[in-house]
């Protein structure tokens, strides 16, 4: 049996109809921006949260990522922040709102504060949610009507989706980082090539991550279309929760322990589609389009025609929207943003690694350089290690936790026509504000572009 | 939800791929607590520059071209689960769109709001492109009772699929949650006869 089954068989709670089943749901993690239709709805029906010790609620979407101290002052926002609040204490959610020290992007605090445990079955109206399928976990975003749905029963209907597995094995070349390895999996597969699949990912290349490492390749499943992607729980997991806030404490632990390494894929297991890549060939990535599918190697020239899944429209659109010509190598090319944070990386380890490539070095004149934290706690992590003052020092604005310019929601906003080396997830049109050009990459990647002002492999040019 | 019977209209062509949800409604319109007023901004970026002129080239701004049916390339609807993409379809008038494929999360919250995602084949789908182009007030007829779309000028019909438990619950206008809250009973005993330890609260 595959671990995705195993997880699933063990939250069905009875067959519905058709081939649809009725999933019971773990955990159910909330924000501002997709729940406050939801809460309308159990109004309108007169009912209450079903489990409402099973949801968290957090505020990130739409929050801004300076003076969080003070009231928002843009008024839509602070209203819809202020309906979270209203609506957790009506319902009675535990929520992590601003100014609370356990406040960030939904996807950074489930993993830090132990509340993602392996075996789970975790949703939230973000299709990030996937997220939290490093821990051997099936977790998948959900639309407002199934946020309404899972508050009112802590259940879905769903139809069991199709078993991909994807196994990485080898070494990775030294500065090739997990964002790569998913950049490149969604460039290979294309960015519908595996939608109607949850994905379990695989291989040596994988097992050798960190939890963050292994955070960022599940977060961007969804960039290849799939419900989601996990991986086996394995000592780094069980090394990770192993004290966390919620995770279970002392001999509860061991128990826990226990019964989490029974969570692998038979090696029977049958997958209805597998794949096979070897690390060595994966370089530091960048995306050239208008979907993460359009990705290559940094030191490559945009492809003279379209790659996995695009048509020719879509390609000649992609690259008229970015301004860029099929076979011009961007390596040299010349940004203005670079945005290192988002649910894929901005974790502590992110920030490190980032602080260590720009200690003592000076962000490019006329490059404006944001780096935001993904919680408070990685915030407060960083400026505990000295990490907020090599980055300042750098030039870069350390800012407040957030959503942020991941998705432009707030004011940190990439203006029309601009390039920004983003480590977030998305490089559609507009997404980080409208016109503005986004390159996907790994914090390493994005980090070289702001000291050099333009894109270049941080490989060659760390000397 | 709004009950759905069959539709009889012409069509809205949108012939790129790929089309997200932020497209269908960039991020920054999302700070609205209530379901309505999002077809106002749907595809607003490619429905207006940005001091609000309309962009004339846009099929939106067309007035050739209008009716109930949304007409889009493959892998419609991908990127983020905001169902605000299927409320602001919604909100302007369409009641089914036509892809060759879609994204899982925007089908799902498609049928959840009454919003019908027909899957046809991709020589259907350029048919009707090309029946549009050939003539913008082309008619198309939904018929969800019998899973068909009908290009009615040239009398070709396809089947599409569609899980049974959804078709009754548009049929109907029910939603999920009737049925589950119908289910707590069975809930609650699958709540306490779980085999791992029961999972520890917050
Ligand atoms: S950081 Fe970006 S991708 Fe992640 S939850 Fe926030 S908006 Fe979504």
């Amino acid at each position: 049996m595959t671990l995705f089954d195993k997880i699933w068989n063990a939250h069905v709670v009875c067959p519905a109809e058709g081939n649809l089943e009725v999933l019971y749901i773990d955990r159910h993690f909330i924000h501002e921006v997709t729940s406050p239709q939801a809460f309308d709805g159990l109004r309108q029906r007169g009912i209450s949260l079903f489990r409402p010790a099973q949801t968290v609620a957090t505020a990130d979407h739409n929050v801004p990522t300076r003076h969080q101290d003070q009231p928002i002052t843009e008024p839509l926002s602070r209203f819809q922040v202020d309906k979270l609040t209203q609506n957790c204490n009506a319902f009675g959610v535990e929520l992590y709102g601003l100014g609370h020290p356990y406040q960030g992007i939904v996807h950074v605090i489930g993993p830090e504060l132990g509340i993602t445990q392996p075996g789970m079955t975790i949703v939230c109206g973000d299709s990030h949610t996937s997220t939290h399928g490093a821990f051997g976990t099936i977790a998948f975003g959900i639309g407002t009507s199934q946020v309404e749905q899972v508050m009112a029963s802590q259940c879905l209907l769903q139809a069991r989706p199709k078993r991909m597995r994807i196994n990485v094995e080898g070494n990775l070349q030294p500065g090739v980082t997990a964002k790569d390895i998913i950049l490149y999996i969604i460039a290979k597969l294309g960015a519908a090539g595996g939608t109607g699949y949850f994905v379990e990912y695989a291989g040596s290349a994988i097992r050798a991550l960190s939890m963050e490492g292994r955070m960022t390749v599940c977060n961007m499943s969804i960039e290849m279309g799939a419900r989601g992607g996990l991986i086996a729980p394995d000592e780094t997991t069980f090394e990770y929760l192993r004290g966390r806030t919620f995770a279970p404490q002392g001999e509860n632990f061991e128990e826990a322990v226990a019964q989490w390494s029974t969570l692998y894929s038979d090696e029977d297991a049958v997958f209805d589609a597998e794949h096979h890549y070897r690390a060595e060939d994966i370089a530091p990535m960048i995306t050239y389009g208008t979907n993460p599918g359009m990705g290559m190697r940094v030191g490559d020239a945009v492809p003279l025609a379209p790659a996995a899944g695009d048509s020719l429209a879509s390609f000649e659109k992609a690259l008229q929207y970015m301004g860029f010509q099929p076979g011009e190598k961007l390596s040299g090319k010349p940004i203005q943003y670079v945005f290192i944070g988002s649910c894929t990386n901005a974790r502590i380890d992110d920030l490190r690694e980032v602080a260590a490539y720009v200690k003592g070095r000076k962000v490019a004149p006329g490059v404006n350089a944001m780096i935001v934290p993904g919680s408070q706690q990685v915030a407060a992590a960083a400026i505990a290690e000295g990490l907020d003052k090599i980055l300042t020092e750098a030039g870069f604005d350390f800012r407040e936790p957030g959503c942020s310019a991941c998705l432009g929601m707030n004011e940190d906003k990439v203006p029309a026509g601009a390039y920004c080396v983003s480590t977030s997830n998305r490089n559609f049109e507009g997404r980080q504000g409208p016109g503005a050009r986004t390159i996907l990459a790994s914090p390493l990647t994005a980090a070289a572009a702001a000291l050099y002002g333009h894109i270049t492999d941080h490989r060659q040019s760390a000397n | 939800m709004e009950k759905f019977t069959t539709i009889r209209s012409t069509a809205v062509p949108m012939p790129m791929e790929d089309i997200d949800t932020d497209q269908i409604i960039p991020a920054r319109f999302l700070k609205a607590t209530t379901r309505e007023g999002f077809g106002e901004n749907l595809f607003r970026d490619w429905r207006f520059a940005p001091d609000g002129t309309p962009h004339a080239d846009f099929v939106l701004n067309n007035p050739v071209y209008g009716g109930q049916i949304l007409v889009a390339g493959k892998n419609f609807g991908c990127g983020s689960s905001r169902e605000h993409a299927a409320w602001a379809i919604q909100d302007a008038g369409f009641r089914v769109v036509v892809s060759s494929f879609y994204a899982d999360i925007f089908r799902g919250n498609a049928l959840n709001n009454g919003l019908l995602p027909v899957q046809v084949s991709p020589q259907f789908l350029f048919n009707m492109f090309s029946a549009i182009e050939a003539d913008p007030k082309a008619v198309f007829t939904v018929d969800l009772e019998k899973q068909t779309i009908r290009i009615d000028a040239l009398n070709l019909e396809e089947t599409f699929n569609i899980d049974p438990f959804r078709k009754t619950c548009l049929i109907n206008g029910y939603d999920d949650i009737d049925y589950l809250l119908s289910l707590k009973s069975k809930i609650e005993n699958f709540e306490s006869s779980r085999l791992e330890p029961a999972i520890q609260t917050l």
